[in-house]
Formats: C-alpha cells, sequence, structure tokens
C-alpha cells in the first residue's frame, strides 16, 4: 500500500497548476473565492479556456475529445481545479448526457451533439424531477405520444437548474403506462427553442432564481430525438444518476472551503478569542476537517477499486452522503463565524464588482445565502435517504 | 497510489487467519478468557513460530516487516479472531527494545520464549485521587524504579517488563526485588494489573528517547486502529446477517427502513476508519505521524463505539447475551478506546497540532 503520488501523478499536478496559473483568470477565481454570483459568461468562459486546452472532457474516450487520463489524474484535476478557486464546469452536457448518448446513443447523436456540447453551442438542462415525482422519479406522467414522426409531449418537469440559460433539455418521458412504473419511461432530447415550452423562475430561499419550471404543451419533438430505444429511458437514467454521484463528494471544493474557514478562525475574534482557539469551535473544525481527510482517503480507495473495473454502487452513495454532509457542515461552520454578522442581506454584495461600504468582516456577504443554499446537497442528485436505501439494498442482499 | 496490500502481507494475513480459525474457535476462545493468564501460552508459541511476532518488527533487529501496514496486517488478524494476548504490549515493549539495541531480549520475544509487558500509563492514586507515575533515580548503569503503573496488559505472563519513567525506559525483570503485581481479568476477556515498583534496580534502556516512546506509542495506535476496523467488520457483518434472517411482525427486520438507513449510516462510518488507519499506516513513518495518528484513534473511538452500541440495538436481547459472539466482539470494540487515549484525548491531541501548525 502506499499513498503517495506517483512521479508521472506529481508530473501531473504541477502539470494542472501551471495551466491553472497561467490560464485561470484572477477575476474569476476571485469571484469564486469571495462567493459571488457567476454569471453565464463566467462560466462559458472557463468552460472554452478548459476546451481550448482539451481538458474540458476528461472522462469522456478519447475520440470524442477525451483526455486519456487514469482515475488517479482526473481526481488530481477535480481537487486542483478546485482549490485553485475555477468556476464549476456546468455538468448537464458534459457529465451527465454526454456519457449516456456514448454508451447508448446513436453514431449519428454522438457525431452532432458531442461538438456541440464541447465549443459551447449547446447548453443542456436536465428534465428529470416533477411535482409529483422527486426521489420517487419513475412516478414521473409528462406524456410522449408517437404520432407520425414526431413525440407529442405534455406535461411539467421542475427543479431544473440554470434552465433560463439552456438551449436543450434532456427529458425523461412517459410513453407507457401500461406496465411496471420503470418500463414506460424514454429519454428525449427536446431543443427549448420548440413552440409549446415554457420555462418560470423558482425563487429559492436564498433569494436567487437558479432553478425553474418547465411547462410543455403539445410540444413536437422529431422521432430521431428519442435516445436508445422507446421504453428502456429508465435503465439510461439510472446509469446517469451513478455518473452524477460518484463526482458529487466535491472532495477539491471542501478541501478549499476548510482552508479558507480555517484561516477565517486563525483570524476573527469573537469575545476577545479568536475562533481556532474557543473549545467549541475548534473541536467542530477539528471533527469535520478529520472526517474530510478520512473521506478523501474513501474516495481514492473508491477509485482506485473502479479503476480495477469495480463498480462501486453502495461506496458512490457513501461518498455522496458524507461529502454532502461535510460541505453542509462547513456552510454551517462559516455562519458560525459570522456570528450576528450573518443577519445583513446585501444582495448586491454578491455582484462582481461591488463598492458598497462592506457590512461586518469582508467575507461574510454570501455566507447565510451559501447556507441556504447548500441545503439542496441533501436533497438533489437522490437525497441522502434514498443513497441509504441504495446501501443497504447493496449490502444487505435482502 | 496503490491500495493493495502486496503478497507477502496476504500470506502473512492467509497463514495467520487459517491458523486462528483452526486453533482458536469459539469454544477455544471461551476457555482461555477464564484463565488467569488470559491467553494461551502454546498458541503464542505457534503464532511466534509462524512469524507473527516477526512481523511487527524490522529486518535490522531481527524481524521481517515492521512498516505501518505490516502492524496492521497482524492486528487485522487479531481483531477478526478477537484473539487474546500480549500482541499490543509485544509490539510497544519490542520498539523499545530495538531502539536500545537490545537485541537478544528482543530475539527471545521474537521466538516466544519470553513475554514482555510494556508499563507505560500512570495508575490512579486512591488517597490523592490523582494519577501517579514511576519516577526513576541513579545515573549511568545503576537505576532504581519507584511508583506504580496502571493496567499494565499481561502482567502476570509477563517474564520482562518495559518500563517508562521520566522520558526514559528501562527493563526490570518480573519476579525480581521490589516489584509487585496484583493482576486482574480484564472486560474483554484478556488479562492484566497494577505494577508497584519500589527502588527496584532497573536496567535503563540506553538511547531511547522521548520520541522513540512517541513512536511506540504511535505503532500501537496503527495497531488497534486496524485490529479495531477488523472488529467493525465482524460486528457489521453478523448484524446483517441478523437482519437477513431474524423475523419479527413476519418479515425480516432487515425490511425496515429504521433499522436498513442506521445500519447504512454504519457502514459507511465504518469505511471512514478504515480510511483513517490506512492513513495512520501510510504516514507512520512521515513528518505527519502524529496528526494522522490522532486522527485514526479519534475516528476509532467515534467510530467503534457507535458500531458496538448498534450492532447490540439492531440484535435486540440477544445481543445482550454472554452466549453470542457479537457481545464479546462489542465488549473489545468499546474497551479499544480505552487503550492509549479515548477518542476525547485523541480529539484534543488533533486540536493542539493544529493550533500549534
Amino acid at each position: 500500500m502506499n499513498l503517495e503520488f506517483t512521479q508521472e501523478e506529481q508530473d501531473f499536478r504541477d502539470e494542472v497548476r501551471a495551466f491553472l496559473k497561467e490560464k485561470l483568470p484572477a477575476r474569476l477565481s476571485d469571484k469564486v473565492r469571495q462567493g459571488k454570483r457567476l454569471t453565464k459568461q463566467d462560466m462559458e468562459e472557463w468552460h472554452a479556456i478548459l476546451n481550448e486546452k482539451g481538458w474540458l472532457a476528461p472522462h469522456w474516450p478519447e475520440q470524442y475529445g477525451g483526455t486519456n487520463w487514469s482515475v488517479m489524474q482526473k481526481f488530481i484535476f477535480e481537487t486542483e481545479t478546485a482549490m485553485a478557486h475555477a468556476p464549476r464546469i456546468v455538468p448537464f452536457g458534459l457529465s451527465m448526457l454526454a456519457p449516456v448518448l456514448i454508451k447508448y446513443g446513436s453514431e449519428e447523436q454522438r457525431q452532432h451533439y458531442l461538438p456541440r456540447i464541447l465549443d459551447g453551442t449547446d447548453w443542456w438542462c436536465q428534465g428529470y424531477s416533477e411535482p409529483g415525482a422527486g426521489s420517487d422519479l419513475a412516478s414521473l406522467k409528462t406524456s410522449a405520444v408517437r404520432e407520425g414522426d414526431h413525440y407529442i409531449v405534455n406535461g411539467q418537469k421542475t427543479w431544473t437548474t440554470l434552465g433560463q440559460y439552456a438551449d436543450w433539455i434532456f427529458c425523461l418521458v412517459r410513453t407507457d403506462s401500461s406496465g411496471k412504473k420503470q418500463e414506460g419511461i424514454s429519454f428525449l432530447l427536446i431543443d427549448m427553442d420548440t413552440p409549446g415550452i415554457e420555462v418560470r423562475p423558482i425563487k429559492l430561499l436564498d433569494g436567487d432564481a437558479e432553478v425553474n419550471e418547465v411547462f410543455f404543451t403539445d410540444v413536437k419533438v422529431p422521432v430521431e430525438n428519442l435516445v436508445g430505444e422507446e421504453n428502456k429511458g429508465w435503465t439510461y437514467a439510472k446509469f446517469l444518476l451513478t455518473y452524477e454521484r460518484t463526482n458529487i463528494a466535491g472532495i477539491g471544493a471542501s478541501m478549499a472551503a476548510i482552508e479558507r474557514l480555517k484561516h477565517i478562525a486563525r483570524t476573527t475574534k469573537k469575545n476577545g478569542v479568536l475562533l481556532a482557539d474557543d473549545p467549541l469551535f475548534a473541536q467542530r473544525l477539528a471533527r469535520l476537517e478529520i472526517d474530510l481527510e478520512n473521506m478523501k482517503t474513501t474516495n481514492l480507495r473508491v477509485l482506485d477499486a473502479a479503476g480495477k473495473g469495480g463498480v462501486p454502487v453502495a461506496e458512490s452513495s457513501m461518498l455522496k452522503i458524507r461529502g454532502t454532509e461535510i460541505r453542509q457542515e462547513i456552510g454551517a461552520l462559516m455562519r458560525r463565524a459570522a456570528g450576528r454578522y450573518a443577519q445583513p442581506f446585501v444582495s448586491e454584495s454578491m455582484e462582481e464588482g461591488y463598492n458598497g461600504t462592506p457590512v461586518g468582516p469582508e467575507w461574510v456577504g454570501p455566507v447565510s445565502s451559501q447556507y441556504f443554499n447548500n441545503r439542496k446537497l441533501s436533497i438533489f442528485g437522490g437525497s441522502n435517504e434514498v443513497q441509504r436505501e441504495i446501501i443497504t439494498k447493496a449490502i444487505l442482499e435482502l | 497510489m496503490d491500495f493493495a496490500i502486496g503478497e507477502d502481507r496476504q500470506m502473512l494475513s492467509d497463514t495467520m487467519s487459517r491458523f486462528l480459525a483452526k486453533n482458536f474457535d469459539w469454544e477455544k476462545r471461551l476457555k482461555v478468557i477464564e484463565t488467569d493468564t488470559g491467553f494461551d501460552r502454546d498458541l503464542w508459541n505457534e503464532l511466534a513460530e509462524l512469524g507473527v511476532l516477526g512481523a511487527l518488527f524490522s529486518e535490522d533487529v531481527g524481524g521481517f516487516g515492521g512498516t505501518g501496514f505490516d502492524i496492521g496486517t497482524v492486528f487485522g488478524e487479531v481483531g477478526r479472531a478477537i484473539a487474546t494476548g500480549p500482541f499490543l504490549e509485544t509490539l510497544m515493549a519490542g520498539r523499545l527494545l530495538a531502539a536500545a539495541g537490545e537485541t537478544d531480549a528482543l530475539e527471545s520475544v521474537i521466538g516466544g520464549e519470553k513475554i514482555v509487558t510494556f508499563a507505560h500509563q500512570p495508575a490512579h492514586d486512591a488517597e490523592t485521587g490523582e494519577e501517579s507515575d514511576v519516577t526513576a533515580s541513579g545515573s549511568g548503569e545503576d537505576w532504581t524504579l519507584t511508583g506504580t503503573k496502571g493496567v499494565v496488559g499481561y502482567i502476570g505472563a509477563a517474564d520482562l517488563i518495559v518500563v517508562t519513567a521520566d522520558d526514559k525506559a528501562f527493563l526490570v525483570e518480573a519476579g525480581g526485588e521490589g516489584v509487585t503485581v496484583s493482576d486482574y481479568k480484564m472486560v474483554d476477556g484478556g488479562a492484566g494489573g497494577e505494577l508497584h515498583l519500589s527502588g527496584t534496580p532497573a536496567k535503563l534502556l540506553a538511547g531511547v528517547t522521548a520520541e522513540d516512546i512517541a513512536a511506540a506509542e504511535a505503532a500501537g495506535i496503527v495497531a488497534l486502529s486496524w485490529e479495531g476496523v477488523a472488529i467493525m467488520d465482524q460486528l457489521r457483518e453478523q448484524t446483517l446477517e441478523y437482519m437477513r434472517t431474524r423475523k419479527q411482525f413476519g418479515i425480516p427486520i432487515g425490511k425496515f427502513q429504521a433499522l436498513q438507513h442506521r445500519m447504512a449510516t454504519l457502514a459507511l462510518e465504518i469505511e471512514q476508519a478504515r480510511s483513517a488507519s490506512i492513513n495512520a499506516a501510510a504516514y507512520f513513518d512521515k513528518p505527519e505521524r502524529d496528526r494522522f495518528s490522532a486522527a485514526a484513534k479519534y475516528t476509532l473511538g467515534h467510530v467503534g463505539n457507535l458500531a458496538a452500541e448498534e450492532a447490540i440495538q439492531i440484535h435486540g436481547g440477544i445481543g445482550m447475551t454472554w452466549e453470542l459472539p457479537l457481545s464479546h466482539y462489542a465488549k473489545r470494540m468499546v474497551m479499544l478506546g480505552h487503550v492509549l487515549g479515548d477518542e476525547d484525548e485523541h480529539l484534543s491531541r488533533y486540536i493542539a497540532l493544529m493550533q500549534a501548525a
């Protein structure tokens, strides 16, 4: 056993660091570090920089633009970019749809859609959840009825993240209601400009609107936009969700956040005592750091096993649960560190170039908003309770 | 990066596992823990012949292992069988014998001819309510020790005792002048005792420093972490099996969501503890040793208690019985937290290391 990076892995890490130092614009990393709102243009800018380098889609096969990196290289890349406060890569096209197209789509679909994901032509969003189908996703009702060369789609999707920017949506739709609910679902690609689609923003508890409702009224979708076979969509959907979960632990983001939290704890006094020296605060921080350090090794073990051909079903759910719990606890400690200054809500201070007089310590602006926004982490991608079901199912074999 | 245990260690692990399964089954263990010494000397000698003790030490001092992962491999098997015997004492005392170049004494320990124990932690003083420790006086080759050490593992069976005092280490012959032992059984099946020294002549283990003692403690924590994770695995497997077969309200209790979620959380925590034990072994000979050692012992205590308590709770009444092996695993698991510092002490230590950084 050896937990050290090999020389090759160290060289790779140095290469990633050099690239980030040269190409990651300070304007963007500053915004990420300070928790300011990223615009569509910000996200597209970083997407284009990575695409130019050829590092945008590490997990794709090389023939479609992947990097042929080992699992360890992908881990290094993810943690280094997060530690450098790079903007997150919008995952819907790159990490969710693309693996499905590569595994289950037609060659025409791959040739058409994959290059457009890479060069940023198409912004994708995810049409999964519905008002009556959250954790119980297979209960979805949005219907697609075949009429000649088209499907006619009617229904409603919800929690569609960044749908307001999207050119396309990949949707789970019901094409058969006669049998088991999992067996009548199909996977459909829909142009957001098609008549009959309406997007309405949902204002969330932090005051922002990153998610939307999407309504479909007699939307005509060409049959060639079906991925794989009709009524087999549930298989593709589950494949996509597994993909989503292995990257959901967010080790790099947590490592970056905990460094920032420790810096704040060492420089912020409450009642005359540095937070780092406050026994209760120090204890929560230490537990958090140990948990993260343990999880980093757990994650590496899972990657090692996956690299050797294993299918870590229970383990990826464990990573999702603990990864999100850690991120939420970091947010809770940031809020705790802010003390009374967690209360002021100066929304404009979260915009780039805000010049107003800061209220409280310079870092407190987005703290409460992030804490509340982070409630989503244990809900989306399959709630943490659903993950526990998956774990027990895998280990109990009952 | 590589998480494979390696061929040699796998062989050692298989050998030890087969040997213990054959020679230390449940009936045997129940008999052994009723004896005064708390372990079987013949079995101990056979384990020594198999090379189990040699794996704890490096080649230059007569062993053939000695890395964090070698220690972990041996103690993983100790945990799986909840074997009793002075494994931890041999590891820790043996390292100090090695540091002092006492190769003859160490050889007799590795070969099983002599039993060594490690008298390291202070005793409780009933008069003052405080901890009281052994002090050393003397110089050169002429030293005596006075005072008491508390809860010294397997002291009743020991031929040699390595005693720490004033950041030094000494070798004391059992049964020698000024050595009194009051021994007892332990909650988890082994044995221990209080060691009283009164002007006891002792041999200074020359060259042993406070750092050597700290390294021995770190080795002990690697050992306990791997032993603990192996016990957690047993607790988990036995509890899962019970959830599959035990029926209430007409269905296996594993169908109940309240139990499923508790089990899922426990399984997750056990993986975290496994990672902590791997970290402790990997950083055992690196500058970050103490941070990962403290993190591992904290994690072991925290998850170990959870594993023991949940396993008993999910079993219900039967989990409370002496008859069920599970209860013995649970006891050993919880007691590991009382060796070399509990989770709170190591969390405090971790915080102090962070604050000093």
